[in-house]
Parts: structure tokens; C-alpha cells; sequence
């Protein structure tokens, strides 16, 4: 859906998607280095498991909610990414204690 | 990395580091005033100038020497006194002035003598069938990627609707190598005739000229579709393909990616939340705050810069900022505003920065059907309501935005309305035979962002707030 820029020299920064490394760059938010991974990243609906991806990338469609090192419902678009970084597709609602 | 305000009061707190936000807090902190800047993203710049500071698009005529602006305003408030504070959620503002924000997960409180918003605009739902499936973004969101990460569309990519923005993203992303297979241009035909009388600023505005060296930039390289008069989205849990209608002839064409835009709108929902007067705006089709003419609000000592004032653009908002600044510096430190640009000389700026929006927003109003959808089209994104469960609703009783909350729960997901709240209007204000301003809009409430029981269970109480809740 989504390419990278050849020119693009910012630093490598891995992170893990359900458990699988993936590459990303210094500066991407955890939901552009899901878009750009090539990777099923779509989470599913609280109401009918619908699936969806990002809708509006600046935080206001709450489409993108994702769990982040063990907490869910974080917007992926707001939070960029750290080394080692342990992200989770969230199927569903957040569930209790995370 | 994360960072709490330093004092517990300031003498004024802006929110939001777009522009607007940008220019106020500089012209504040400049003034001598205690300035705290608060700002949602991860960097400041807002979304006109987002990653400005940290993008790896370095080839400045990629993004445009309009993006590069944005430079100066960060430099500017960086050397000042202002104090800033990246991915803060302001999540309460109240009539005494006081702040609750979230940051790493911990709130903080403070209290101002001044508070500026400057929360911007975000686009214009988009309702059209299949705009929730995977692959339907907003064409912001692709810009967004764009300038934080480089990332462009590389899958067949379709772009549709109308505004500015559209044409500036599409010469963005050919210009780094992305690819657009096709534009479905939504602006109505009937738009250009109502637009032709205002067309004389527009010709004398700096916009008239970038503008149309733009669209020629895209046309060279894309087909272009104009005149569309419907739009769907197609796809078994993914997009699949987008189909159109122009001229009367039906189109359906394969596609990994549909960018939508119509426009901006104000984004309101602190402002509201603080209780400040909104009207309808019946040429921007929006809420817009009423404001005095240094944008000043309803509640006391709040006032509010930038496109969260009316849609304005960046110049109008950098403009409005130091206004609102230089009204707040003349209310708490008369002395100090003798020092800034005249009041005067800004709204000559502003007049100027202003020129032209007339055209802009009579040409690219959008169609009724692309804001007022029908059947089984969503409405409400996070609470999958339809159009057909609202005319429901309406039929049994639903008298506004507010009663449909308890018929169907719209606007009480975790966007709190912001992606349905206009449509919901629109869509009740027809079906009632009203106007938009008698229907209303959704009655917001802090948190204005959800926060975790855990970050408002740990906010420390006094023992006025224990009293106030506990018997005895």
C-alpha cells in the first residue's frame, strides 16, 4: 500500500509485530511502520469485528488503536517507535489488564 | 523522555503547536509572560507543518516552500522563554482556566491567567459507502506519512474529492515517486458560478497562482476525473475497488488504496468541552466558535487562534496566533505589548492572509450527497451506526445529536463524535426539516481523549474533592 524513500537515512529501529521483527525507522509512528511493513496489520472492531486500518493518521479517528509493550486501545498514530518495541494487533476490545 | 510542566500556573498556556500555536506562544513568551506551549504530537509543527523539525524529506521542492515556512515559527518559539511540551493530551479545560493533561501516561494540572487554543481543524467526514473498509484513508493521513516518514502510495491508488489539499498532496506524492492511478474530482459543476463572484480576491491572493501551477504539475502525470456526482468503496475486509459515477456513466476501477478529502473543518471538541459558544457556519458548513475580533471566546480569558477559529489556512492562522498573543500580553502586561507589532499592523496581515478564502470555500463546498449519506452507508465509525439506524431513530423520536446517544450510542465511542458529529447534524437537521443551528451538535465533555481509570484514579485529591463525594 505504502513504499519507503530510497532517500530516506534515518536510523533502523526494530520492533516486534504478534512476536515478528520488523524493521522501522527512527521518527515512523507505530502505525506507519505497520502500514509500511507489508504485514496483515488491520485489528478488528470492538462492536462487530469489523476489520480496519489508520483512517486519519493525526489522532482523531481512534482507528488505529493497537497494543503497545501490554497496553491496548493506544493510538498507534501518536506514539512512535522505541527499540524492541512490542506490538499486538488487537482483535476486539481492550481486554482487562491490558 | 516524558515531562511534566514545570510551575503549577502560568500566565498563558497555549494548546496546540500548529501555526497558530506556534506564533502565540513565541509572541507571549517574547512579551515576558510565563508561557507554556502543550502539544499532542510528537513533534511541533501541527498538521500544515507536521514533522517539520524531524522529516527526512530533505529535497525542499519536494514538499514546497510553504512547508519550509514552518522552520522560522519553530525556531522562533525554540529561542524563546516558552516552555513546550511534546505528546501532552490536554483531556480538561474548564471556565476557571484549569488544565488537566496527559503525559506518558500520568496527568498533570495546571492553571492559566490566559489559555489560547490553537487545536486546528481536522478533515471533513468523508461518508461514503465503504469508507471503514481497510485501504480508505484520508488523504491528510497519506500526507501525514509523507512528510514524518517519506512514506507514498505504491499499491493503485485512487484520490477523490475536492480542496486545496488534494492537488498539493498528489504533486507531493509524484514528486517523491509514489504512484496515483487516478483523481475523482467531487467538486459540483454548480460550484464554479457560485464561486465566480468572488473570484477577484482569489486572482490577487498568492494562492490563485501556486495553485494552478499545481494542478497543471498533476495533470501532466495523472488522469483526472472531474465531475463526479457519486463514490463508493468496494471490498470483502479490504478495498478491493472504488466506483464512481460522472457525467451519468458509471465507473468501477480496482484499487489497493482511496485517498478522500473534502475539505477541513474546525476541531472543537476542547473548546466545546470548555463550554464556549459554537455557531453553525452556513458557508463552511461547521461549528465556529463566536469570537470578538482578537478571538476572544465566550468563556473568560480563553480565546482561540488558528483554523479551530474558522477555517482560515496557515498564513491566516500564524497571524491569528500573534493576535490572540498580543491581546492576551495587552490584558495581563500593558507595558510589554508596546514592544510587539501593533494590533493594527496584524489585522492588515490578517485581512491579507484572509483574501481569497470566500472563493476557496464557495468552490469547494461539498455536495449534499457526499455529507448527507443515505441507507447502509456508516455514520458513526466507532459505533458502526448507519445512516438508515439514524433516520430510525429520528422516526421513533430522536429530536437531536444528543437523544441519538441513548437510541444508538453515536458519538460515544472513543472519538467522542469527531468523525460523525457534522453528518449526524446534517443528516437530523434534514430529516426534521430544521436548520443545523436548531438540531445542535453533540454536548462534549472532558476527558476530551480517553484516559485510562488507572491515570484518574492516581490524580491526587485534596480534601475538598474527598468531602465533595464522600458522606459523613
Amino acid at each position: 500500500m505504502f513504499k519507503r524513500s530510497e532517500h530516506d537515512k534515518r536510523p533502523l529501529v526494530q520492533i516486534f509485530v504478534d512476536g515478528v521483527a520488523v524493521a522501522a525507522r527512527q521518527g515512523d509512528t507505530v502505525s506507519a511502520a505497520l502500514l509500511v511493513s507489508g504485514r496483515d496489520a488491520r485489528r478488528a472492531t470492538a462492536v462487530s469485528g469489523a476489520p480496519r486500518l489508520p483512517y486519519c493518521m493525526m489522532g482523531v479517528c481512534f482507528d488505529c488503536l493497537v497494543t503497545i509493550d501490554g497496553v491496548g486501545n493506544r493510538q498507534g498514530c501518536l506514539v512512535p517507535v522505541t527499540e524492541g518495541m512490542q506490538i499486538e494487533i488487537q482483535k476486539g476490545k481492550r481486554e482487562i489488564g491490558k | 523522555m516524558t515531562m511534566a510542566p514545570k510551575r503549577e500556573a502560568y500566565d498563558v498556556v497555549v494548546i496546540g503547536a500548529g501555526p497558530a500555536g506556534l506564533a502565540a506562544a513565541a509572541t507571549s513568551a517574547e512579551a515576558g509572560l510565563s508561557t507554556l506551549l502543550l502539544d499532542e504530537n510528537i513533534g511541533p509543527g501541527g498538521q500544515v507543518y507536521r514533522a517539520i523539525a524531524s522529516t527526512p524529506v530533505s529535497e525542499r521542492n519536494q514538499l514546497g516552500a510553504d512547508y519550509w515556512a514552518g522552520v522560522d515559527l519553530v525556531q522562533a518559539v525554540r529561542a524563546s522563554s516558552a516552555e513546550i511540551i511534546q505528546r501532552a493530551t490536554v483531556w480538561s479545560l474548564d471556565r476557571n482556566l484549569d488544565i488537566a493533561v496527559s503525559i506518558g501516561g500520568a496527568s498533570a494540572f495546571v492553571k492559566a491567567r490566559r489559555v489560547i487554543l490553537a487545536t486546528g481543524a481536522l478533515e471533513r467526514p468523508f461518508p461514503i459507502p465503504g469508507w471503514t473498509l481497510p485501504g480508505v484513508m484520508t488523504a491528510g493521513a497519506a500526507q501525514t506519512m509523507l512528510k514524518s516518514s517519506a512514506l507514498v502510495p505504491d499499491g493503485r491508488t485512487v484520490i477523490a474529492g475536492q480542496g486545496p489539499l488534494l492537488w498539493l498532496l498528489a504533486a507531493q506524492i509524484l514528486r517523491l515517486g509514489g504512484r496515483i492511478d487516478r483523481i475523482l474530482d467531487t467538486t459540483g459543476r454548480g460550484n464554479y458560478f457560485a464561486a465566480l463572484p468572488h473570484a477577484f480576491a482569489f486572482l490577487t491572493s498568492p494562492y490563485f497562482a501556486k495553485g494552478l501551477s499545481m494542478m497543471r504539475e498533476v495533470r501532466a502525470k495523472v488522469q483526472v476525473v472531474s465531475g463526479v456526482t457519486e463514490l463508493a468503496a468496494t471490498g470483502d475486509g479490504q478495498l478491493a475497488s472504488v466506483s464512481y459515477v460522472a457525467g451519468g456513466t458509471r465507473e468501477t476501477i480496482p484499487a489497493d488504496l482511496l485517498l478522500l478529502h473534502q475539505g477541513v473543518v474546525p476541531n472543537v471538541n476542547l473548546a466545546m468541552a470548555a463550554g464556549i459558544e459554537h455557531r453553525w457556519d452556513e458557508l463552511q458548513l461547521c461549528w465556529s466558535p463566536t469570537l470578538d475580533a482578537s478571538g476572544n471566546s465566550s468563556v473568560a480569558g480563553i480565546a482561540i487562534a488558528g483554523d479551530g477559529a474558522g477555517i482560515g489556512g496557515a498564513n491566516a492562522a500564524v497571524v491569528r496566533g500573534r493576535i490572540a498573543a498580543r491581546a492576551a500580553v495587552e490584558a495581563l502586561a500593558p507595558a510589554a505589548a508596546e514592544k510587539l507589532v501593533p494590533m493594527a499592523t496584524l489585522r492588515a496581515d490578517l485581512a491579507r492572509a484572509e483574501r481569497g478564502r470566500v472563493f476557496l470555500d464557495t468552490l469547494f463546498r461539498p455536495a449534499p450527497q457526499f455529507r448527507i449519506p443515505t441507507g447502509d452507508t456508516i455514520v458513526c465509525r466507532c459505533e458502526e451506526v448507519t445512516a438508515k439506524d439514524i433516520l430510525d431513530a429520528v422516526a421513533i423520536g430522536a429530536t437531536g445529536p444528543n437523544q441519538l446517544k441513548a437510541y444508538r450510542r453515536t458519538g460515544m465511542g472513543p472519538c467522542q463524535g469527531r468523525l460523525c458529529g457534522l453528518t449526524v447534524t446534517e443528516l437530523m437537521a434534514q430529516a426534521r426539516a430544521r436548520s443545523p443551528q436548531e438540531i445542535g451538535y453533540y454536548r462534549l465533555r472532558a476527558p476530551v481523549k480517553p484516559i485510562t481509570l488507572a491515570e484518574l484514579a492516581a490524580v491526587p485529591q485534596s480534601e475538598a474533592d474527598v468531602k465533595a463525594v464522600v458522606r459523613g
